[in-house]
């Protein structure tokens, strides 16, 4: 049995358009935001490949860092699968649908294992994430995460990201098959 | 004097800074790392911890550490609403206090062998103790979604730091509330205690309980919490900049 609504249907139309007005700002307003940061990646890093992620093209290539605390390498015996089964190369995987966004990954094989895994997408669509702050206590502060540049002695965190992140990962190392 | 080895399935870093250290004093540090694992690997077949699970011991058996590891994680489970819970399907998974604990009883050692500006890091949670070169500690936050960057940088002593979050291997927390269902809304949640062993099995239970954890780690007094959802946004707790170290 179809229930309908109570009320009246200017009433619901109204509410609809103030609704998609809303949205078509936050749309815009997303466009603005992302092509800042696209602008601001093509100024200051020509180099990258993938410059509509702003964290990844417009941070800083805070490798040098990183690379003198070994707590961010991985252990040798964290490799995913056996080194043997893969070709060198680097090999891009699917885009996969996470959440709040997509998720692409690209996978760099030499001599045979896994030596770099490169996030070419990953979810961070402002006008989505509003609807996440909306929620947050006012105590609480929220902010989009951002590279920092400073030097540090120990880094702590997570590695890698969610069954979307496994997902494409997997793709690519499907095509790093020997 | 900094030292790395690859132990229990992660890698350990201790580096001490005081003149006096050998590298005598910080292999006593691998050593009990290496004995920790051998009671509680849930992958040797003859450790303690596989006996207890194959109902081989009883309770009067167990050794001083298994009673003091299986307590801590009753308490733990009492403290976090049940988040926290070393029983899954029927086997007894300690190893999500095993490691906070043990880096601080390698910590207390340090302290004990009069040593007091160092840190211990294993797999990421951390101990740090004084300061290098007259300043605290620089800790950085890992980008969940770029491994080579960090989007934080923490400036302490005297605390203790763990990050709790979606591995490369998988997801290997998960809501003992609703075990089928994945944990998809925070990639990482990095939580600063009074100790690592505090702040291990807090950043464990707050992210079981998913976008409502960092809210539990605002109410602990004492920590502090930044939590990293699948959006790349981040939610902090009310005292937590008070540790970031101002560019």
């Amino acid at each position: 049995m179809l229930t309908l609504p109570s009320g009246n249907w200017s009433e619901t139309l109204d509410s609809l358009f103030v609704v998609r007005t809303f949205m078509r700002k936050k749309a815009i307003i997303s466009i603005v935001i992302i092509g800042t940061f696209v602008l601001y990646s093509l100024i200051h890093s020509h180099s990258s490949p993938a410059a509509v992620v702003p964290i990844t093209s417009a941070g800083s290539r805070s490798s040098s860092s990183s690379a003198t605390t070994p707590s961010s390498n991985e252990p040798p015996n964290a490799t995913v699968t056996p080194s043997s089964f893969y070709k060198d190369g680097s090999y891009t995987g699917s885009v996969a649908d996470a959440q709040w966004g997509v998720v692409q990954v690209k996978a760099v094989i030499q001599h045979g294992k896994i030596t770099d895994v490169q996030f070419l997408q990953y979810p961070n669509d402002r006008s989505r994430s509003i609807d996440i702050n909306s929620i947050a206590d006012p105590q609480l502060t929220s902010e989009a995460i951002q590279a920092q540049s400073a030097n540090v002695d120990i880094v702590t965190g997570a590695t890698d990201s969610s069954d979307a992140f496994i997902q494409s990962l997997t793709d690519a190392l499907s095509q790093a098959h020997a | 004097m900094k030292q790395f080895q690859s132990l229990m399935g992660m890698p350990i870093t201790v580096e001490v800074v005081d003149p006096s250290v050998t590298g005598a004093d910080i292999e006593k540090v691998f050593a009990y790392f290496r004995t920790v694992d051998d009671t509680f690997s849930m992958y040797k077949e003859h450790s303690e911890m596989s006996k207890v699970n194959r109902g081989e011991l009883g309770e009067e058996e167990y050794s001083h550490a298994m009673k003091t590891v299986l307590a801590l994680s009753e308490q733990t489970k009492q403290e976090t609403q049940g988040y926290f819970d070393i029983q899954h399907n029927g086997t007894a998974d300690p190893s999500g206090i095993v490691k906070g604990w043990a880096i601080l009883q390698a910590a207390h050692m340090l302290k004990e062998a009069g040593f007091t500006n160092f840190y211990i890091d294993a797999g990421g949670d951390i101990q740090v103790s004084g300061k290098k070169g007259g300043n605290p500690w620089r800790i950085g936050i890992r980008n969940p979604f770029n491994r080579k960057e960090h989007v934080k940088v923490l400036a302490v002593t005297d605390k203790g730091i763990a990050t709790s979050g979606t591995a490369i291997r998988g997801q290997h927390i998960y809501d003992p509330h609703h075990p089928q269902t994945p944990l998809l809304d925070i990639v990482s949640l990095t939580v600063i205690g009074p100790n690592v062993y505090e702040a291990d099995r807090f950043a464990t239970a707050a992210f079981a309980m998913g976008k409502k954890g960092i809210y539990f780690v605002e109410q602990l007094p004492g920590f502090e919490g930044y939590m990293i959802d699948a959006s790349a946004q981040a939610t902090f707790t009310s005292g937590f900049e008070r540790y970031v170290l101002k560019a």
